[in-house]
């Protein structure tokens, strides 16, 4: 346990090192990024990635994958639009049943996963192109505008001198650390990833936690979903796309096991900031938005890459 | 004497053609399926069937059923290959680039499949030695020649390439050459892996690695190979994509890599890998494109099509799920 604990630690130290000197680096290199200013507007940009990272963090503990965030993401935000323009709800009850569609889409992959023993990865991604296309058969291209002012201070003004989806994000973070760090559930699903078998013998409830996981995590995205939205004032079916990658990304870079039984919340939020740094950095270093996907699929080989040889080292 | 030896050759044929279908099933569903369809839609509007909407058809998503066989090799050994659409991409703006600039038209479509066949090596390695789940490696492959892509060509049309250098427009007995290198690629490719002993040993590394491992099987060099040879599918399909318009846009085709997954897996090239054949992929693509094609013909608007896709996937890899438990 306390060799477990070593490695975790150890690994999360090295990415703090990393992130630090990643701070440093780009400060100096523009005098803009650290101002409070950007250092908030990043915070804002980062939110709908950070919330689903913090699900996706407890999908890969237990050594499944999600890739259907994206699109649920997209799903979501087109019905919002859907349920308020078209079905004439008021707002708030279309962005409440705009959440529940994304936790029963999320829950449909955990049901597929579990009842049928598709392996998630599979599954994920037939309901990717699913989901997907249930949001671009929906929508027609079709983009919905129009909503009002109040519902723009979910993603596009402050709450306390902080961008009001900042919050979101920080509790969200306390709550998915406490419930991964110390609970049974948080127990239960590194059991899971660890040794799946072994879990399900020792009496643990498995399905149930990964129904549970894999629910949350369309709840999740559905939820950055609406903030999305409230955020860029418009619906378009095609919002979210390859929004798994930046997620995923995030999460391993964190220091989650692809393979299950290993990673933090802590892990992945440092994850996330670096990830934003990086793209931050060079994005005011004159690199444009086409560029950073390069950095961020090559920084994703090369954080498993060095943590598979660093791993292999230690055993 | 002569009792039994009716009972036999009565017997055999029946028991020949179980076998067929036990070893081909999916096969046989994916063909059923695609006669039912264009029967179907063909007496519902005559022009689905009509020639110049078959070659359009075929012409359109030859090179998806070819890339789909590599796909098919890679998922058999218990892989997966997600940056395949981008890397189509790239390698037919390469291909485009270097017809425009005047190289001589044999070089423009060798060298982009040497390409391919050189990065994907890089994924096997990645995936073979380095221990890294394919998945990764291929998600992050996929955002690095995306977006390298876009950030070298800004998304830019190539035109004026030499009518030469059109190889998917060319025809034979009035049938455009992608068709012939569709039908002669799958056949080769499905012999190939049934035969020899590189394609039963991408079987016996799918089916189980460890037993694999175990009777002799060099596991590490034969998936870099596996990955090698999907890059060589993935270039020839991007020769023929390249080719088959007279513009080449320098973006990656839309879920392209999702289009070509789904032709492996509905072809009933199992997810868990050992079993599927290269056969069954083709006749998956023809089926996807039909659909695609039906939809207009059936005044269903065409951004269901995705949608459909998915059902698809999830209903062949629930039925296959379902098949394995009873056995």
């Amino acid at each position: 346990m306390t060799l477990v604990m070593n490695r975790v630690l150890r690994h999360e130290s090295i990415l703090g090192l990393l992130l630090v000197a990643a701070l440093f680096v780009l400060s100096a290199q523009s005098p803009h990024f650290w101002t409070t200013d950007n250092l908030l507007n990043q915070g804002r940009l980062m939110a709908e990635v950070g919330l689903i990272a913090l699900p996706m963090t407890f999908v890969i503990v237990t050594g499944g994958i999600d890739l259907s965030v994206g699109s649920i993401f997209g799903l979501c935000a087109i019905l919002l639009g859907v349920f308020w323009q078209n079905m004439g709800m008021p707002l708030p009850v279309a962005m409440v049943c705009a959440v529940i569609v994304g936790a029963i889409a999320g829950l449909g992959n955990g049901f597929i996963i579990t009842r049928f023993k598709v392996p998630p990865l599979i599954a994920t991604l037939a309901t990717l192109a699913l989901y997907r296309g249930l949001a671009e058969g929906i929508s027609q291209a079709r983009s919905v505008r129009g909503y009002p002012e109040w519902f723009f201070q979910l993603g596009q003004y402050d709450t306390l001198g902080v961008p009001t989806q900042l919050w979101i994000l920080i509790v969200f973070f306390v709550i998915a650390a406490f419930i991964l760090g110390f609970t049974t559930f948080g127990r239960t699903t590194y059991a899971i990833g660890s040794n799946e078998v072994a879990a399900r013998f020792s009496g643990l409830k498995v399905d149930r936690a990964k129904l549970l996981i894999y629910g949350a995590s369309g709840l999740i995205s559905g939820l950055a979903g609406v903030i999305f939205v409230s955020r860029v004032s418009t619906t378009r079916s095609d919002m979210g796309t390859g929004y798994e990658l930046d997620v995923i990304t995030a999460v391993v870079l964190g220091g989650t096991s692809i393979f299950g039984g290993r990673g933090t919340i802590i892990g992945t939020a440092l994850g996330l900031i670096l990830m934003q740094a990086l793209k931050n950095g060079l994005a005011l270093s004159g690199v444009k938005g086409d560029g950073t996907i390069v950095v961020i699929g090559a920084v994703l080989i090369a954080a498993i890459l060095v943590g598979n040889l660093l791993s292999r080292d230690g055993d | 004497m002569t009792v039994a030896l009716q009972k036999i050759t009565r017997a055999a044929p029946i028991r020949r053609w179980k076998s067929v279908f036990e070893s081909y099933g999916q096969e046989l569903v994916i063909l059923v399926a695609l006669i039912v369809l264009f029967v179907g839609v063909g007496l519902y509007n005559p022009r689905f069937i009509s020639a110049n909407n078959l070659t359009s058809m075929f012409v359109g998503n030859a090179y998806i059923a070819i890339a789909a066989i590599g796909m098919s090799m890679v998922i058999i050994s218990g892989n997966i290959d997600v940056s395949v659409g981008s890397l189509i991409g790239v390698l037919g703006t390469i291909a485009g680039t270097m017809a425009v600039n005047g190289y001589p038209v044999i070089l423009c479509w060798v060298v982009p499949i040497l390409i391919g066949m050189a990065i994907n090596a890089v994924v096997g390695v990645l995936v073979a030695y380095v221990k890294i789940p394919s998945i990764v490696v291929t998600l992050g492959m996929l955002s690095i020649l995306k977006g390298g892509l876009i950030s070298v060509t800004g998304g830019a049309w190539i035109s004026g390439m030499p009518p030469a250098f059109m190889i998917a427009q060319f025809r034979l007995f009035g049938i455009p050459s992608s068709v012939y290198f569709m039908v002669v690629l799958t056949l080769l490719a499905a012999l190939w892996m049934k035969h020899s002993v590189f394609g039963r040993t991408v079987y016996a590394i799918g089916g189980n690695p460890e037993a694999a491992r175990v009777s002799g099987i060099r596991i590490q060099p034969s998936i870099v190979g596996v990955f090698t040879i999907h890059g060589m599918f993935a270039g020839i399909a991007a020769i023929l994509f390249a080719t088959q318009l007279q513009v080449i846009q320098s973006t990656v085709p839309p879920n392209l890599e999702l289009t070509v997954i789904t032709a492996s897996v509905v072809g009933g090239v199992s997810i868990l890998g050992g079993t599927g054949t290269v056969i069954g992929s083709t006749l998956a693509a023809i089926l996807f494109a039909a659909i695609g094609s039906s939809l207009v013909f059936l005044n269903v608007s065409a951004y269901w099509l995705r949608a459909v896709q998915g059902l698809m996937i999830l209903a062949t890899v629930l039925a296959d799920m379902a098949r394995r438990r009873r056995i």
